[in-house]
């Protein structure tokens, strides 16, 4: 029986190796494995239970359930109190939920796929379904049940607006975590003075390109990325290759949105036309937000993502058909669109086939950006983010720290915004990009709340000068000016701490 | 001050020296305009306005002064105007034509082929009404074409239309067709018929012309600056060429798109170079994008150089000429024209911002102040281009076009340092040679 059980294993492994051969997950496999060979801690003898313990222990991305439970508890409720919120909507505009759409609508909608922009809906009715500063005050108002103030002295004088001890890094180990950033290493976006990189640095990403070497790719980028060869690099760090069943799903989802109407499609027109076509920037980009994001709210698999965080994500049904699923329509986790839209924006300077920019999007969102939108203690997630900013500006400049606080300009309610949305709005688009650079090379969104910090650290001596929020606001206000990477350099490798 | 000696001492890298000039106590200074120069020139340390009929050693004035007073007004040798008498040479659509056209014939006559054959970004265009026979033989030789009607001497988008059939212009001539606001000049004026580009660059569906400032000097010697910031600026709607009568679609003037029915004041219809150099270049690649802007490069200086013997070049005289560059599919840079008074209203704070650097800049290279040295080759956001000669970017060596490693000293589209300043640092008076260092890590 055993000998059975093993041989059918081996033939479905075999099976499956062939399957994979060729393809660039087995070319990095077969390397990573031979240079695994040669380390001294691996041993064949016990390769079976060592590899099963190392799968127990590491972390595989977002996939893990969130463990701690009053952060599901919160997480829970928040998606309750969003669905309850349009739930009233709809009743409020008697509008449903999702509807089937006409024959005739259909095909208009089709013809117009391109140019979605020039439709002009009433919108006047609809309203956003929240702010951000909705989403600080539950986090703010987090609270660990468990938690005794005496166990952590640290945290105990942590005077800021998040109240819960998640473990985030120091500046010694965030200098060590950020080590590529160092005055010494140069940079893309201090170093090269014109938009074509110096020979050696062309010559690698060539390389890396040409070996599509993923791994590779994603350590070289965290000295930046080449303008021209951006594109490529965040594709093949995040493995999009738009296959045709790529193309093929895209297609699937676009026709999804031909055929049923949803209360979120006006939600999402909405909050285009008020943002990217009021941006000086993403205003040209217009039509391929609405194909993104439209798209993006009927896509079942992301939702696969998120049951991590609570029981099941919000679902409703096609008008008449409830409880029959395959008319079952999931709603994204998010529903304030301005923020998926400042994340798509930036996007579209460097994809610009429909479906190839979708897959990027859909793949940064399931990566990075969701966790600033839900409740977790991943150390990227939005509530770490905030302790860590607050932590680096209470430790560092706690004398701006202490007035800001004093004048009701608490620091965490102006950087809040950027952070939650990934400074997308903020910077000007080529130091985002050069800042979202860093993001894919470091797989994490801690390097936000360092910049975070960096800002208010450069602007300091006119922030001592406030006394009011509006004021603090107002110093605050513009960041298109900001060299994103020399501020980064400076507060983590020339401050004196 | 050190006084500089009193020659015309040619360095090696053709700079001349400055004759010695006094700095001045005060500059009077007067303004035909009330937008953003004037702003800038009332907060320029150390000018002061004067009233209606005083003593002034620098003018803003604007083109109907210079017509009527140019000729009989005596200027010291310090005082600056911002015109030259005869622009026109450059900025009417039929005389930058037939000076392009003349220039070209030069070129070929004295055996430079291949600079002639760059001569070729300006869409064939002729004059009208005396053209208008040879407009027919061309308009016969491609049928079924765009071409567009334009008047040789307005501006803003007015009194333009587009045409595909020779029936259309047969009833403009008639005087039968024509728009109402047109009827009362029709005596008076003349019009250009150009053929249009019908496959533009689009972006986001939509089409867009390039702003692009050039600041002239002098004309002989030839000494040009090209500003590093520009913008390109955006159809309000998506491009088709079914509707040729559509001209919101087809004309990109912001002061045309004001009037277009879904304009938006608090939209911005405008991209800032750099925004669209760095579209280009993810998309396209660096080597692609370097070349479009060389070309752009050549058609700054060919205009200028066009026009060189014809120019009245009175040392009195600057211009800061706006240019408007349409980029078309294949990425060739087409000269659409030439503007001797580019707007300098300010359509947000973001422009408002841009056009005060712009005209700081120029205040600054204008130098009533007498501070530069004259070997500059960067002053502000302005990049030296050409003195009396190309310049190079690489300090020291010396280069000519046909040495292979020559690289233009032009930054179009470039980031340039971010202008904010460090907390107590004031801007005026940062001037310098360009180089590595020149701003250092400090001045983020």
């Amino acid at each position: 029986m055993q000998l059975d059980q093993d041989t059918g294993l081996s033939l479905t492994i075999a099976q499956i190796v062939q399957r994979l051969k060729g393809s660039s997950l087995h070319s990095q496999l077969e390397r990573q494995a031979r240079i695994s060979l040669h380390r001294p801690e691996i041993k064949l003898e016990s390769l079976k239970e060592d590899i099963k313990e190392f799968l127990k222990t590491s972390a595989p991305a977002e996939h893990i359930k969130e463990p701690l439970s009053y952060m599901r508890k919160s997480q829970g409720s928040w998606e309750k109190r969003i669905l309850k919120s349009l739930n009233s909507m709809c009743t409020e505009l008697s509008i449903p939920l999702a509807r089937k759409r006409p024959a005739n609508e259909q095909k208009e909608l089709l013809n117009k796929w391109n140019e979605m922009g020039t439709d002009e809906p009433d919108l006047s009715l609809f309203r956003p379904v929240y702010a951000p500063k909705d989403f600080l005050e539950v986090l703010m108002n987090l609270r660990n049940p468990n938690y005794d103030n005496g166990d952590q002295p640290s945290f105990r004088n942590h005077l800021g607006l998040i109240q819960v001890p998640l473990k985030i890094k120091d500046i010694p180990e965030l200098k060590d975590y950020f080590s590529e950033l160092d005055l010494n290493a140069g940079q893309l976006g201090i170093d090269d003075s014109t938009q074509v990189p110096p020979g050696w640095l062309k010559c690698t990403f060539f390389a890396v390109l040409a070996e599509q070497d993923s791994a590779a790719a994603q350590q070289y980028v965290r000295q930046g990325c080449p303008t021209a060869l951006r594109a490529e690099l965040w594709a093949l760090i995040l493995n999009i290759s738009n296959q045709s069943e790529d193309i093929l799903y895209y297609e699937q989802l676009k026709s999804n949105v031909v055929q049923h109407d949803l209360l979120v499609d006006s939600l999402i027109y909405k909050d285009v036309k008020l943002t990217a076509s009021n941006d000086d920037y993403y205003f040209v980009f217009e039509d391929y937000l609405y194909q993104v994001l439209l798209c993006f709210s009927r896509d079942t698999s992301v939702l696969e993502h998120f049951t991590y965080n609570s029981a099941t994500p919000p679902k409703s049904y096609i008008r008449g058909k409830l409880g029959m699923e395959e008319y079952a329509v999931f709603y994204p986790p998010n529903v304030n669109f301005k923020i998926f839209i400042l994340s798509v924006a930036p996007l579209c300077f460097l994809y610009h086939e429909p479906s190839k920019l979708y897959q990027i999007f859909r793949e940064m969102y399931v990566r990075f950006f969701f966790r600033l939108h839900s409740i977790s203690s991943h150390p990227s997630g939005i509530v770490s983010l905030c302790l860590l900013f607050e932590t680096l500006l209470q430790t560092h400049l706690p004398q701006l720290f202490y007035h800001l606080g004093e004048i009701g300009a608490q620091p965490l309610r102006i950087a809040f915004k950027w952070m939650v949305r990934a400074f997308s709005g903020y910077l000007a688009t080529d130091q985002l990009l050069l800042l979202w650079d860093r993001v894919l090379g470091y797989n994490s969104l801690e390097i936000l709340a360092v910049l975070a910090a960096a800002v208010f650290a450069f602007r300091a001596v006119n922030l001592m000068e406030v006394t009011s929020l509006a004021a603090a606001e107002a110093v605050l206000a513009d960041l298109s000016t900001l060299k994103v990477m020399p501020l980064l350099q400076i507060f983590l490798f020339a401050t004196v701490t | 001050r050190v006084s500089l000696q009193n020659s015309s001492y040619k360095g090696p890298y053709c700079y001349q020296k400055l004759k010695e000039r006094e700095p001045r106590a005060s500059i009077r200074f007067k303004c035909a305009l009330a937008n953003t120069i004037l702003d800038v020139l009332r907060q320029r340390p150390g000018w002061v306005e004067v009233k209606e009929e005083g003593e002034w050693d620098f003018y803003w004035c604007d083109v109907r002064w210079l017509q009527e007073n140019f000729d009989h007004t005596y200027m010291d040798e310090h005082v600056r105007i911002c015109h030259f008498r005869n622009h026109y040479e450059l900025t009417r659509k039929n005389y930058i034509v037939k000076n392009l056209k003349r220039f070209r014939k030069q070129l070929e006559r004295e055996g430079a082929k291949q600079e002639a054959a760059r001569c070729d970004f300006f869409p064939k265009t002729f004059e009208m009404p005396s053209e208008y026979h040879l407009f027919v033989e061309e308009f016969r030789k491609s049928p079924g074409i765009t071409w567009i009607m334009k008047p040789v001497a307005r501006s803003q988008g007015r009194g333009i239309f587009l045409f595909r059939k020779l029936k259309d212009i047969i009833d403009w001539r008639k005087d039968g067709a024509r728009p109402d606001d047109q009827r009362d000049e029709i005596q008076v004026e003349n019009y250009v018929a150009q053929r249009y580009i019908e496959n533009p660059y689009l972006i986001g569906g939509r089409k867009f012309d390039l702003r692009v400032y050039v600041l002239v000097t002098s004309y002989i010697p030839l000494k040009a600056w090209l500003y590093r910031d520009g913008f390109a600026r955006f159809s309000n709607t998506r491009f088709t060429l079914n509707c040729i009568d559509d001209q919101y679609v087809h004309l990109t003037n912001v002061a045309v798109q004001k009037t277009a029915p879904d304009y938006d004041p608090e939209k911005g219809c405008k991209w800032m170079i750099q925004q669209f150099r760095l579209y280009l270049t993810a998309k396209h690649g660096a080597e692609v994008v370097e070349l479009l802007f060389a070309e752009m490069d050549n058609i700054f200086i060919k205009t200028l150089q066009s026009v060189q013997k014809v120019i009245i070049s009175d040392k009195h005289c600057f211009e800061l000429y706006g240019y408007d560059i349409l980029v078309d599919q294949d990425l060739k840079p087409w000269l659409l024209e030439v503007n001797a008074s580019p707007s300098l209203t300010a359509s947000s704070q973001e422009d408002y911002k841009l056009k005060s650097r712009l005209l700081e800049d120029t205040l600054h290279i204008v130098d009533m102040e007498a501070r530069l040295t004259g070997k500059e080759k960067r002053v502000g956001g302005f990049d030296l281009m050409w003195n009396d000669g190309p310049v190079s970017r690489a300090d020291g060596n010396v280069d000519s076009p046909g040495n292979g490693s020559f690289m233009a000293n032009t930054h179009l589209g470039i980031w340039t340092q971010t202008r904010e300043s460090h907390p107590g640092l004031s801007r005026v008076g940062r001037l310098g040679p360009r180089g590595k260092g020149e701003l250092g890590r400090g001045a983020i």
